[in-house]
């Protein structure tokens, strides 16, 4: 016998002996449900969804804001005639959108930085999204009505 | 009897495979983290000068954008604001296409398969390298003069010259 697998080592083959074999087959319980973790279901789950999906919003804002400011190298007309499209109700409610999507990027962005570097980070990872709730609503509460203002005017 | 060794798990394979080399993905998320802080500060910046402050969104245009890159101060500010948020943005998508494009062959190119994976990261690459290039020579031969003043509103400025 010189190259046996855990797998034949397991169940009785030729040469072992006889009296290793049992009437019953061993019984595997199902696995319990796995508790919560950082990354799986609840506060950590959602949080890593809502950035994901936040992060992939703004980069391709960004491609397109790069192209936008270069035209500033074009000439002034071509600059100004792309940017008041920016200034239309519409396009103010996708700024909105677009401010609170890295809005929650950056503070949440921060909170994966502290679970990542400080001790007792992942200890309070569920109070630190509470955090990023609420500054983010307060930091919205001084720019949504402003910004409004500015759109609609008033 | 031989006992096969088993690596432990999680270690870091990737790095001692590639003998004394660089471990890229440590230092690609080292470098998630450290932009990630410097970019808030940049963007919350950004975002409080250009919507918020003064007549927030209806004051931006070309004379805006000339005023403020007539201050190196802001000069400095865009660039890093530009290169950091797009590796970062670039990088953080690498992980998005790592997690759900397909690494099976998908067409063959000059003999050598391709996947879905390597097309979208080849595209990533491309689209990053030319927007960091094209962003850069925007704000450095930036000219406040350029075309007519007339209709920057900086005819004032631009006459003396
Ligand atoms: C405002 C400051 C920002 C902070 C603090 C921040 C922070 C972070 C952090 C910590 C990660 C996780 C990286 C990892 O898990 O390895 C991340 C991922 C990401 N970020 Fe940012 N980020 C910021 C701005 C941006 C910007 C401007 C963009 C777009 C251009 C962006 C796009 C992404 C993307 C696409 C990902 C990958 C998401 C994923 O893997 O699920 N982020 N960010």
């Amino acid at each position: 016998m010189s190259e046996k697998s855990a797998g034949t080592l397991a169940a009785s083959g030729p040469g072992q002996p006889a009296s290793k074999k049992r009437g019953r087959s061993p019984r595997i319980g199902a696995p319990r449900a796995p508790a919560g973790t950082l990354y799986r279901g609840n506060t950590g789950m959602w949080s890593w969804v809502l950035h994901r999906i936040t992060g992939v919003a703004i980069f391709f804002f960004l491609l397109v804001h790069i192209l936008d400011t270069a035209l500033v190298r074009v000439s002034p007309e071509a600059y100004n005639a792309v940017i008041n499209t920016y200034k239309t109700p519409i396009m103010g409610l996708g700024e909105l959108g677009l401010v609170v999507a890295i809005g929650f990027h950056a503070l949440n962005g921060l909170r994966i930085i502290l679970i990542d570097f400080w001790g007792v980070g992942p200890k309070y990872h569920k109070l630190m999204f509470v955090v990023v709730i609420l500054l983010l609503i307060v930091l919205l509460a001084g720019f949504v009505p402003r910004h409004l203002m500015h759109v609609f005017g008033g | 009897m031989t006992t096969e060794r088993i690596e432990a798990p999680r270690s870091a394979r990737a790095a001692r495979s590639s003998g004394r080399g660089i471990n890229w993905e440590k230092w690609g998320w080292i470098y998630m983290r450290v932009s990630g802080v410097i970019l808030v500060v940049l963007i919350f910046g950004h975002l409080f000068v250009n919507l918020v402050s003064g007549e927030g969104v209806n004051a931006i245009d070309f004379a805006f954008v000339a005023g403020k890159w007539a201050d190196p101060f802001y000069i400095v500010w865009d660039t890093l604001l530009l290169w950091l948020a797009l590796i970062h943005g670039a990088n953080g998508m690498r992980t998005i296409v790592n997690d759900y494009a397909s690494t099976r062959p998908y067409f063959t190119l000059f003999k050598k398969n391709v996947s879905l994976s390597t097309i979208f990261k080849g595209a990533l690459l491309a689209s990053t390298v030319i927007l960091l290039i094209l962003g850069t020579l925007v704000i450095y031969t930036f000219d406040p003069c350029l075309g007519d003043p007339q209709s920057s509103g900086l005819q004032e400025i631009c006459a003396a010259k």
